[in-house]
């Protein structure tokens, strides 16, 4: 897959969000920044509770109101900073600039409401389309989607599509206005793995058709290596590497991102080798860890780790990773073989 | 990037593996959680329902107690003293037209009224776990014939049986029992049936029963703690219905007759005297809504805290 | 949608059906008959009262015409007001409790629905808190203690209102307003856990980030789908009404259908108080097949499908 290289069109920088719950603040954003290039798809790899959901939901200020707490950042787009603008600004936003798709396709779409309506609310609202001429580019937004008997189909309920034809509907809508960037939340989380590289096929040739730049989230490695550019790997509440797909995975600098890698289950290994999950679990979101995030998990963690945050390291151009073992004083560290191996 | 501002001398030694046990990446930080200490860590700090409950465990210490403090009887009568504004120095809660101490008769009354509720509730869950239980176990032809029947008795209004149960039996403890309870177990049987039809389908269930484990053990040891904390909700919105309906029937005269106190007479004999003597009428209504807002908020706040939405 | 209507109605007819004849069961049970509240009649003028009231023909033929009386909307005649017969008495004190009953539903969804959805949309503050306290407090605190309260405190006391009796539309504001308290408070918590719980759904989610202003979001996608649970407590709300009344009616003397039926009780007037008892029960079926024809419309699986998935 070529690299897509070009200028920012969206850029994360120290990212904070926490919550306010009645256990205490979880911070759930502890400063990740990350690059979304015009044209690519960027994939945010990481586990439920890397805090990738809330990160991109920041992006388009959809976080709840009542107990988000923005803490610290920015996010650039179209030179403004998207977490200054008022809710106003942003519903000029949200739609026509950035839209979003989300994971589970059976409780995205309201349920007593009819398909062809809901692709319409964008199309009344911010590209002043109404009647037939709604009707018109709804019908031509579920063919781009790939659903045949466009007409008939619009005037039916979200229970009367199956699971892979409803999220087709999900992205009919976030695309009714020709946003400039689409954000995937788990697209395929909740869907059968046939299904799920349908839906992926899609999104490569919308975004070759399109143009458009794609966020994509998701904790499958597959997921990744067949449709992104460029990979960030989120963990606890942090980005601890970016780079190119070629980059993380034949050259990956983190432990965390050899975890990530090494459990993935091989189709050619026999049946002796272990499957090696990373063991533990992510840190308490209440109570973070002072120095790198994945310290507690981490084979190589050394008493630094567990003290202070890593700066980056820059390897190349686009491949850049936070950890300890790039600093001078430390050991010369090898991944696993298993990593290793997969050239 | 980002630019740390304080300067980190860095030594060699803190390039040292860090000296750790598998069991710390385990470890997950924060307090030890499980679902009941969760749930009652939750229910702590819910004040509201902390206030809840221990006003009712006050009222169920007076009801049984209330009594004792004074020197005074439920029934004891004296004309000479009879309607007694209340005060802190004689009557309490002040005397009724046949000069009976009011203190008195409220927990006394109270105590009837509660134990009307118990019975009805033990009612509700043995006859609605069972039915349901049952129901959900055979499923099949019977338990499609036992829930036709459910249907049928969820159409017939409480009010109603309760009253034509009153007319034909003789107004006491027993036949009021039977009156409120004869078609408020339903919920409880939907409740428990679609639990259990659930657990059914469930690997440890077909794996107990592939063992040979018998009807009884499947159900105790598996059933039983599954359906524990729907019971004590359950328990919680029943006793306060039960109270209003005890109270409600006693008040259109189909209730406890006098001389025999609950607090259902006692508020319907009070509503009649309240022109000239309100305290009659406050003091055991008072109590009435404590029970039912106690129960019914500490009902609330068990429900939120075992919810298991919630831990989120 | 047809096959699922009929089946409820079915139901429906089984159920009145049963009541009326457990009712009719009871009414040879129960003591007391027209003879006994007359004095001492000779033979031939209890054989008359006797023939009056069908007493002298076999069981299943007094079943029978009873039930044949029913299906003709006849509830027997009472035992005082010289005969008269019992639907002629009910539908005169018809109209009254029909008024406070359509009074207080009013006020009651009003208050109900807007306590509701601010205590969903101000989750956790100041607002939520009161909202939900008055709700409980509502629901908790019976009409048999609310209406006596109430009459002696903003009637007797401060007298705003009237203590007793119908005499004007101001008479039927106090009661009114008491018997709408029940309704108030569980429209209330009920629409504010729908709203709540709707408001935490992905659609709403997706629905904002279309970029819909919050007002077209909870307009058009939260309201809708929060208010349609609302009929699943059309039932019990129209038993609360029917115990209210009851209360209600009784303690401010109001000449409705419920005050009749206390009144009846203690008269031992059995007539009125089977015909009362069957009068409800028919309402109370009544609203179950209401909530189930309007389960049917709002449901779109239940409309387009013919059945529930």
């Amino acid at each position: 897959m070529a690299t897509a290289a070009g200028d920012a069109i969206l850029s994360v920088r120290d990212l904070r969000i926490s919550f306010g719950t009645y256990a205490g603040e979880v911070e759930a954003v502890r400063g990740a920044s990350f690059d979304l290039r015009r044209g690519e798809t960027l994939a945010i790899v990481g586990e439920s509770g890397s805090g990738k959901s809330v990160a991109a939901r920041s992006i388009m200020g959809l976080n709840p109101e009542s107990n988000t707490i923005v803490r610290g950042g920015e996010i650039l787009f179209e030179g403004e900073d998207l977490l200054t603008l008022s809710e106003r600004r942003m519903q000029g936003v949200r739609g026509p600039k950035i839209a979003m798709v989300f994971q589970d396709p059976m409780s995205s779409l309201d349920p007593t409401m009819k398909i062809g309506r809901q692709i319409e609310e964008s199309l009344r609202k911010h590209l002043n389309l109404s009647g037939a001429r709604a009707r018109e580019r709804s019908v031509e937004l579920l063919k781009l989607v790939g659903i045949p008997n466009a007409e008939a189909r619009l005037k039916q309920y979200p229970h009367q599509f199956s699971g892979g034809m409803r999220q087709r509907v999900v992205i009919a809508i976030a695309l009714a206005c020709d946003p400039k960037v689409l954000i995937a939340d788990e697209p395929t989380t909740a869907l059968d793995v046939t299904i799920q590289a349908q839906i992926l096929e899609l999104t490569r040739e919308l975004q070759d058709r399109l143009g458009m730049s794609i966020i994509l989230i998701t904790h499958d490695l597959g997921v990744v290596a067949s449709t992104a550019h460029r990979v960030a790997v989120m963990y606890g509440g942090r980005i601890v590497e970016t780079g190119t797909v070629r980059e993380i995975f034949y050259n990956p600098q983190m432990p965390y991102t050899w975890g990530l890698l090494a459990s993935i289950p091989s189709p050619n290994a026999d049946r002796s080798e272990e499957l090696i999950p990373i063991p533990g679990t992510p840190p308490d979101a209440i109570d973070p860890p002072r120095g790198c995030p994945f310290d507690a998990r981490c084979p190589y963690a050394m008493k630094v780790c567990g003290d202070e945050m890593p700066e980056p390291t820059t390897f190349s151009p686009e491949h850049w990773a936070a950890c300890w073992l790039h600093h001078p004083m430390a050991p010369k560290v090898e991944p696993p073989a298993r990593v290793r191996g997969e050239r | 990037m980002e630019t740390t501002n304080r300067q980190i001398t860095l030594t060699p030694e803190l390039f040292e593996p860090a000296q750790r046990s598998t069991q710390e990446a385990e470890k997950i930080t924060g307090a030890p959680t499980g679902f009941w200490s969760d749930a009652w860590r939750r229910l702590r700090r819910n004040r509201i329902a902390v206030v809840a409950g221990a006003v009712i465990l006050l009222v169920l210490v007076l009801a049984f107690g209330g009594p004792w403090l004074t020197s005074y009887t439920p029934t004891g009568q004296d004309l000479t003293r009879q309607y007694t504004e209340p005060s802190l120095s004689g009557f309490w809660f002040g005397t009724d037209q046949f000069g009976r101490s009011m203190f008195d008769r409220v927990w006394v009354g109270t105590r009837v009224s509660l134990y009307i509720a118990a019975l009805v509730t033990a009612m509700d869950i043995f006859v609605g776990m069972s039915y349901g239980a049952l129901s959900g176990y055979y499923g099949g032809r019977v338990d499609n014939i036992m829930q036709r029947i459910v249907e049928i008795l969820v159409g017939v209004p409480i009010l109603v049986v309760a009253v034509l149960t009153m007319l034909i039996l003789k107004p006491g403890i027993l036949s009021l029992t039977i009156a409120i309870g004869l078609t408020g177990w339903t919920s409880s049987a939907r409740l428990i049936r679609g639990q259990v039809l659930k657990l059914k389908e469930q690997e440890f269930f077909l794996a107990s029963r592939s063992l040979g484990a018998s009807t009884f053990r499947l159900i105790s040891k598996h059933l039983l703690p599954n359906v524990f904390y729907i019971v004590i909700i359950t328990l919680m919105y029943t006793v306060p219905t039960a109270v209003f309906f005890e109270a409600f029937l006693s008040f259109i005269g189909l209730g406890i007759q006098p001389p025999d106190a609950s607090l259902g007479a006692l508020i319907s004999d009070g509503a009649h005297q309240m022109r000239f003597y309100p305290f009659l009428l406050i003091y055991p209504a008072l109590v009435l809504c404590l029970i039912t807002v106690g129960f019914r908020l500490l009902g609330d706040g068990l429900r939120d805290a075992l919810d298991p939405r919630m831990r989120k | 949608m047809l096959k699922y209507m009929l089946k409820r109605l079915v139901n429906a007819f089984v159920v009145l059906f049963i009541i009326a004849t457990a009712t009719w069961f009871l009414m040879q049970l129960l003591p007391g008959s027209p003879i006994q509240n007359a004095e001492k009649l000779t033979d031939e003028q209890e054989a008359q009262v006797g023939e009056q009231y069908n007493l002298d023909k076999p069981l299943p033929v007094q079943y029978g015409l009873y039930m044949v009386g029913l299906a003709h909307g006849d509830l027997g005649d009472s035992y005082q007001f010289g005969g008269k017969p019992v639907t002629e008495i009910l539908m005169q004190r018809f109209p009254v409790s029909a008024f406070l009953g359509t009074q207080a539903i009013i006020v009651g969804v009003v208050v109900g629905l807007l306590l509701g959805v601010i205590g969903a949309l101000k989750q956790n503050t100041i607002w939520d808190s009161a909202a939900a306290f008055l709700a409980v407090l509502g629901v908790s605190v019976p009409d048999f203690v609310l209406a006596p309260l109430a009459q002696y405190w903003l009637g007797l006391k401060l007298g705003i209102f009237p203590i007793a009796f119908f005499e004007s539309w101001w008479h039927s504001v106090l009661p009114s307003l008491v018997l709408s308290t029940v309704i108030a408070a569980v429209i209330a918590t009920f629409t504010r856990t729908e709203m709540l719980e709707v408001l935490g759904q992905d659609y709403v989610t997706l629905a904002k980030s279309k970029g819909l202003s919050r007002l077209a979001v909870i307009l058009r996608h939260v309201l809708r789908n929060s208010l349609i649970p609302l009929v699943t407590i059309l039932v019990p709300l129209t038993a609360a009404l029917i115990t209210g009344t009851l209360i209600v009616e009784t303690v401010f003397s109001i000449p409705g259908i419920g005050e009749q039926f206390v009144r009846s009780i203690f008269d031992k007037d059995f007539p009125i108080i089977m015909g009362t008892t069957l009068l409800y029960a028919f309402f109370f079926v009544a609203s179950y097949l209401l909530q189930d024809f309007l389960y049917g419309i709002i449901d779109p699986r239940i409309r387009v499908a013919g059945h529930k998935e």
